[in-house]
């Protein structure tokens, strides 16, 4: 492939003699299967804006409203893929996250509401804390015992999870009787999103500047790493692209975010509570980004680390890739298994929260398909299921590709049906897409 | 040459069974420092079976096993690589989408001060040690499912060969490669044997096993037929071992 000569180590990875896009690539390092997906995104972003722009007289898709909005959308669907990528590159499977949603929610809505308010008095700071804890430990549990029936009593993790998915759900009914548990605790709701469940126009500007900082770091830190073990170092022009458009990326979405302003009703209610009187054009206060969208991006980065820097996420890999050979390398596989249910678990009582305080209630449907959302999110994100292979980030734009096709059938009004089978036909088209770039590149 | 002082390992009486049938009946063979033992018989007759017993793979229902005389216990893969003994399985047992580096260090990375995996050094140290094995080996980044089947034999070499073995079980080490890389195998078993590592070989081949073994254990059916000084039989006669269970030792 490289024209240099053997016994003499790359110094750069800019190959001169390639035709430009292939240098480009190759300079840059980026995963072609990423550009694919983007591609892909923008294709469904700009179709569904033009389509209504064209056919409805508007085009809703891209505005900051929805654009927001399919940010909170896409939050709890993203949480559970991020695990579901450990589950499917271990050649497992787990069908029961939605209806963990929903018995986690729901737990959490009667802690909440019916339990909690007894003992530290309505309204207490110290109740979403407890709540959430409670939920995602709960999640947790459930998540290790489906794992120690996988990993330990050898059933099968589709079967495993498939009871997981009727039990569990009837465990959210029988909880409070099919009752939706409402209103829930109002620091809790605001870790759905929402006008006040967002962090305004200065938090945001923070967290984007942060986020650019850590870009910059990230490439410097890894030019110094390459150097010092003497590997081939990206070309300078192509580093600085990297930091352009990483750095370009967050600050677009942090002016995104910002200019989608609070509703009127909002600003009132905002205004009367806090003394302020409403200017005759009216006040403009920023979203920025929400609280769902902020735990979206902390877990994608968390379970990034995990899956790339730590051993824990090596042997995941390495199970998937071939179980015999991770099991003679000394791995402990069954417990590795455990842990990874029970990640996943946590995972959903993690959306658990996000699920129910959007909705600001409990309901015993909380998460009903979730299951489905989440595993073609993964596969379309890139992992494989016959194992070994996986990106944190190719499952969450996996989940805001699903997320965009539903919110942008529902715009231009399509009805429940046709959007089955739009996500259904996409699904297989994807993976069989996936199948071709595959083998191409092999 | 009967002793040369304790042996680096003593299987005594090892039996092992699966389903009631006996895959391993009461089989003892030892193995000093600085030499080759082959393992000989046919498939099925019990000589990976044996050997998984002691790199850990499987946990033996009877017998023991002693390393520089000292009785241990072995019930992972975990244990036999704390006591020094590394295994080339036949399968190779590498993970195929993971590069030459995970796999040569894998379950046993390199972590940096924070814990977390210092890929960079273990692809350095990867580097090193193919230069000295494989210096033809180049593919450092890629998935080892990408590599030719003696690219994949020399990085499952290299995983043994890399942790300061004692005592080194192959299994097969050739079945899969062309004659250069077969010569090169046997270049290496001569290497390590100058450094006083202890060699079981399990192979197919007797002539393999007879230009590089001192002696020759033969299976049978689970039994052990008779262990023999390479240099004191004919091919004929361990091929009498193997197909007949006849043991020219006791003959004579």
């Amino acid at each position: 492939m490289t024209d240099t000569t053997p016994n003499t180590p790359l110094e750069t990875t800019d190959d001169p003699n390639l035709p430009p896009i292939a240098r480009f690539l190759k300079a840059t390092e980026i995963d072609t299967r990423l550009l694919g997906m983007i591609g892909a995104l923008m294709l469904i972003w700009f179709g569904f804006h033009f389509y209504g722009a064209i056919v409805n007289g508007q085009g809703f898709f891209l505005t900051p409203r929805n654009l927001w909005n399919l940010s909170v959308q896409t939050s709890s669907i993203g949480i559970m893929a991020t695990g579901m990528v450990l589950v499917i590159v271990t050649r497992n499977i787990d069908l029961s996250v939605g209806a963990l949603v929903g018995v986690t929610a729901m737990v959490m809505g009667i802690l909440q509401v019916e339990i909690l308010p007894q003992y530290l008095g309505l309204g207490n700071g110290a109740i979403w804390i407890v709540t959430v804890i409670v939920g995602m430990s709960l999640g947790a549990c459930i998540g290790a015992f489906h794992g120690w029936l996988i990993a330990y009593r050898g059933i099968p993790a589709f079967i495993v999870t498939l009871g997981g998915l009727l039990v569990w759900r009837g465990c959210a009914f029988l909880a409070a009787g099919g009752k939706t548990i409402s209103p829930v605790d109002e620091t809790f709701a605001l870790l759905g999103g929402g006008p006040y469940g967002a962090i305004g126009s200065t938090g945001s500007w923070i967290v984007g500047i942060l986020a650019c900082a850590g870009v910059l770091w990230l490439l410097y830190s890894g030019r110094q790493n390459r150097r010092q073990h003497g590997f081939a170092l990206r070309p300078m022009w192509a580093e600085t692209f990297l930091g352009v458009l990483g750095c370009g990326m967050i600050l677009g979405s942090v002016l995104l975010v910002n200019a989608y302003p609070w509703p009127k009703g909002i600003i009132r209610q905002y205004a009367a509570r806090n003394n302020i009187t409403v200017p005759e054009e009216g006040l403009f206060i920023s979203h920025g980004f929400a609280i769902p969208v902020l735990i979206l991006i902390a877990v994608g980065i968390l379970m990034t680390i995990l899956m790339t820097r730590t051993r824990f996420g090596r042997y995941v890999f390495a199970i998937g890739g071939n179980p015999e050979a991770a099991a003679l390398a000394g791995i402990n596989t069954r417990w590795m298994i455990l842990k990874i249910f029970a990640l996943m678990g946590m995972l959903a009582g993690l959306a658990g929260v996000v699920a129910s305080a959007r909705l600001n209630s409990a309901t015993n449907a909380l998460g009903m398909l979730d299951e489905l959302y989440v595993i073609a999110a993964a596969v379309i994100g890139g992992t494989s299921l016959a194992g070994g292979i996986g990106t944190i980030y190719g499952a969450i734009l996996g989940a805001l590709v699903m997320q965009s096709l539903q919110t942008g059938m529902v715009l231009i009004g399509f009805d429940t049906a046709i959007q089955q089978i739009v996500v259904g036909l996409v699904l297989v088209l994807a993976v069989y897409l996936d199948n071709l770039y595959r083998s191409k590149t092999k | 040459m009967e002793n040369r002082g304790t042996p680096l390992v003593e299987l005594r009486d090892i039996s092992i069974a699966f389903g009631g049938i006996k895959a391993v009946d009461r089989v003892s063979i030892d193995l000093y420092p600085g030499e080759v033992v082959g393992l000989l018989g046919h498939n099925g007759a019990g000589k990976s079976t044996l050997i998984k017993c002691l790199s850990g793979a499987y946990q033996k229902d009877a017998g023991e096993v002693y390393i520089n005389g000292e009785k241990v216990t072995i019930n992972n893969p975990r244990d036999a690589r704390a006591h020094n003994v590394e295994t080339i399985y036949q399968t190779l047992a590498l993970a195929d989408n993971l590069d030459a580096a995970s796999n040569l260090f894998l379950g046993r990375e390199i972590v940096t001060a924070t814990g977390t995996l210092d890929d960079a050094k273990m692809e350095a140290e990867t580097r090193k040690i193919m230069h000295r094995l494989n210096p033809n080996f180049k593919k450092f980044s890629d998935p080892v499912s990408a590599l030719s089947g003696g690219q994949r034999q020399s990085v499952a070499i290299a995983r043994a060969v890399y942790f300061n073995a004692k005592i080194l079980i192959m299994d097969e080490p050739t079945a899969a490669l062309g004659p250069q890389e077969t010569q090169m195998v046997a270049e290496l078993i001569h290497e390590l044997k100058r450094q006083g590592l202890g060699i079981f070989l399990i192979d197919h081949d007797i002539h393999a096993v007879m230009e590089l073994c001192d002696r020759a254990a033969v299976m049978k059916n689970g039994a052990l037929v008779g262990v023999v000084n390479v240099n004191e039989v004919t091919d004929d006669d361990l091929l009498g071992m193997i197909i007949l269970g006849k043991n020219p030792a006791k003959a004579a």
